[in-house]
């Protein structure tokens, strides 16, 4: 699979066909792209998780895929990307939600009107009749006037019928005035009638494209519009008794206060049992402790010392602190791999419940004293998994100062998913008290920074508006398939990454030069973090991925304190070179480097925070010190978020 | 009666939509479904949080502050003696 660059790399010839799957957000594009090209790609249950395109081959035809869009217009970055492939595509396959006509054929007509060939799949049918709905396909079809094909994506059916169909794709009925009015404009401006519609209708970069004034219609255009879609509704489907399912309650409950906040608790704490409990301790004592430290590395170290002496620099760099056939491999098979697989695990559960839109309800409030609205709890918790990738979806965020503040909060307090994991076994073996305090630091640090910046920040966030998937029980086989491929994705990546970076760091231990590294990190490390000097090593580790940080402390003999310092460090510390690779294209150099030397500096003073607190309080009161700066964190988020509520309101 | 805005909205509660504050939101709001004389059900009112309005099966979460600004006014609804027929 490839995404991005189609063009270039697509290589098409005369001959080649460019199909483009568009659809409303959470319709399954993606699981239907999957389908019919035979590549994988991430299928989940919430909207805005296609943010690039990628392209597939199938029968000789370019399929391409493409974020999901409510029309076609320039709102946002996507709609334009989805725009211009809608107006260059020879067939669009239009993916309508059978379950939500009333939303999804309002694109579908748009597409229709723009006279583009159109095939629509009325994907997710087996889902109508739960809701006691009957849609009938060959009225919708004569309706329309293209053809309709029945799919359930996700289980592959449908498909067959859905391909032999394309060639049939042709321009749908429409309003015969709008027709007529587009047949004129088209020819007397010697453009398309596409354009000549889009122009109609505002579209600021058609405008821009024709040389001409955008027009005044849309609201007259797009009410016509709606009420012939409300129309066809009445006219194709029989309806229904109201659902009132466990799952529609569950959904309701979700997102009511009372009860949301603790099923969101309850969630956290499930998901810390799984990941934290279960991963982190139980599998990776077996896969580190028992196969890796236990059979593994004795092995690895005789079969060496049979050739190589351990002490000369060959079997340093192989064998040493740092050794490339036993640290970097231990941590990468016995330690990561066991850890991100349950971290994607759980994290894929959750995307397909439809369980994140409702806790984009529940925190709304919340994230309004950030600057944000309760769409960005997705970016956020996808950062909770990779923020990299995380980084990318912010751009389904209205506006400009939102995507900052997120993409900002992303580098700084959300750590990712191997790192979490590392940090969740490493707390987990000095207990719980620890790993609250953690939290609360990383959440205090979270929602400081946020209302910082929401008020330096000028204007205003947007308010939410947002459409809700069903809750659904999540499909067994599309997780599994989903947490392999991410986790196999995961290890491509980080294995060399890993294997370079201890590479990196034997040779600085050889010349001596990590010797003198220390020396210079001294005052940082000794001086404001009350650190032994050897974890200035952890911090170089960490420019490069972040759990490389985590992972180079681990068989360092520390306090509890000293411990819980640096994983906080860490934690607010740089992220990766792959994130700041996208920021820096996300948001241009300059403010790539500011917010970069922002976050390395507020890491170390928290840290520092943090360690001279602590040590105060641990002199004063013993082993209670860490529940007694909890309850000190706990007063200061509270005071912070007295004043983020008095703040600048949304409106 | 002062005019209704849809915060103010209880659940279970039947409403037409009758004013959007902007063009922006109403062209992203018809979209979704909803525009000046829609009808819809308020499904759900998260205290001091967002509205949760429904279309049939259609959902749509909007933000307390959005909501304060869009324009409602209560559906009348038949004895259901009678609805039970139609």
């Amino acid at each position: 699979m490839d995404c991005r660059d189609f063009g270039k790399k697509a290589g098409a010839g005369e001959e080649t066909r460019y199909i483009v799957v568009v659809g409303n957000p959470n319709v399954g594009k993606t699981a239907l792209f999957n389908g019919l090209t035979g590549v994988y790609e991430d299928v989940s249950n919430f909207p805005g998780t296609t943010v690039d395109t990628c392209y597939g081959w199938a029968g000789g035809n370019i399929i391409i895929d493409t974020p999901g869009v409510y029309g076609i217009s320039s709102f946002t970055g996507e709609e334009r990307l989805v725009r211009d492939l809608v107006l260059s595509a020879d067939v669009v396959i239009d993916v309508v939600d059978a379950a939500r006509l009333e939303r999804d054929l309002f694109l579908t007509l748009h597409l229709i009107d723009l006279g583009v060939p159109v095939v629509v799949a009325l994907n997710m049918a087996d889902e109508t009749a739960r809701y006691g709905l009957g849609i009938n396909t060959g009225v919708l079809e004569d309706i329309l006037g293209v053809p309709v094909v029945p799919t359930v994506a996700v289980e592959r059916r449908g498909l067959e019928t859905l391909a032999e169909r394309l060639p049939e794709a042709g321009r749908g009925f429409r309003d015969p005035d709008l027709a007529r009015r587009l047949a004129e404009m088209a020819r007397e401006l010697g453009t398309s009638e596409a354009m000549a519609l889009l122009l109609l209708e505002g579209d600021v970069v058609t405008a821009e494209t024709l040389g001409l004034p955008p027009g005044t219609d849309q609201m007259v255009l797009y009410r016509h519009r709606r009420a012939r879609v409300n129309e066809i509704v009445r006219l194709v489907s029989t309806d229904l008794q109201p659902a009132g399912s466990f799952l529609e309650h569950l959904g309701r409950v979700m997102i009511r206060p009372l009860t949301g906040f603790p099923i969101m608790i309850l969630v956290m704490a499930l998901v810390y049992l799984v990941v934290g409990v279960f991963f982190a301790q139980v599998v990776v004592d077996f896969t580190e402790g028992r196969l890796m430290a236990g059979y593994y590395e004795p092995f690895v170290r005789s079969v060496l010392s049979a050739y190589l002496d351990p002490g000369s620099p060959a079997g340093e760099i192989l064998a040493g602190r740092f050794g490339l056939l036993t640290m970097a491999v231990t941590y990468v098979l016995g330690l990561l791999t066991p850890l991100v697989v349950g971290f994607f695990l759980v994290l894929s559960l959750l995307e397909d419940s439809g369980y994140l839109p409702r806790l984009a309800i529940l925190m709304d409030r919340l994230l309004a004293g950030i600057g944000l609205n309760g769409l960005s709890v997705i970016p956020l918790v996808l950062g909770f998994g990779c923020v990299t990738a995380a980084v990318i979806t912010t751009r389904l965020l209205p506006t400009d100062r939102e995507r900052l503040i997120a993409i900002f909060l992303l580098s700084l307090a959300v750590p990712c998913s191997p790192q979490l994991a590392l940090v969740t076994a490493i707390m987990a073996r000095q207990g719980i008290s620890y790993f609250i305090l953690y939290g609360m630091v990383i959440l205090l640090v979270l929602t400081a920074a946020g209302i910082a910046l929401s008020r330096i920040l000028p204007g205003a966030s947007t308010p939410l508006l947002m459409d809700l998937p069903p809750l659904r029980f999540p499909r067994l086989g599309n997780v599994l398939i989903k947490t392999r491929m991410r986790s196999w994705h995961f290890l491509k990546e980080a294995f060399p990454l890993f294997l370079g970076g201890s590479l990196f760091l034997s040779l600085l231990q050889i010349t001596g030069t990590m010797d003198l590294i220390h020396n210079y990190m001294d005052p940082v490390t000794v001086g404001l973090l009350s650190l032994p000097r050897e974890s200035a090593s952890a911090f170089i580790m960490g420019f490069v991925r972040r759990e490389f940080g985590p992972a180079g402390i681990l068989d360092f003999p520390m306090t509890e304190t000293q411990t819980f310092v640096i994983m906080v460090t860490l934690t607010l510390f740089v992220p990766c070179i792959a994130s700041v690779m996208v920021i820096f294209k996300e948001r241009g150099w300059k403010e790539g480097v500011f917010i970069w030397i922002t976050v390395l500096v507020l890491a170390f003073l928290t840290g520092g925070a943090a360690a001279r607190l602590l040590g105060l309080l641990a002199a004063a009161w013993g082993s209670s010190a860490p529940l007694i700066m909890t309850g000190l964190i706990a007063l200061l988020l509270a005071g912070v978020a007295v004043l983020g509520s008095s703040g600048k309101r949304i409106n | 009666m002062f005019p209704l805005t849809l915060d103010q909205a209880r659940r279970g509660q039947k409403l037409r939509i009758t004013a959007l504050p902007d063009d922006f939101t109403r062209a992203q709001a018809i979209r979704l479904g909803i525009s000046e004389g829609t009808v819809v059900t308020c499904r759900e009112v998260v205290p001091a949080g967002p509205v949760v309005i429904s279309m049939n099966r259609q959902e749509i979460a909007i933000g307390r502050n959005l909501a304060r600004l869009i324009g409602v006014e209560p559906v009348a609804v038949r004895g259901t003696k009678y609805a039970a027929g139609g």
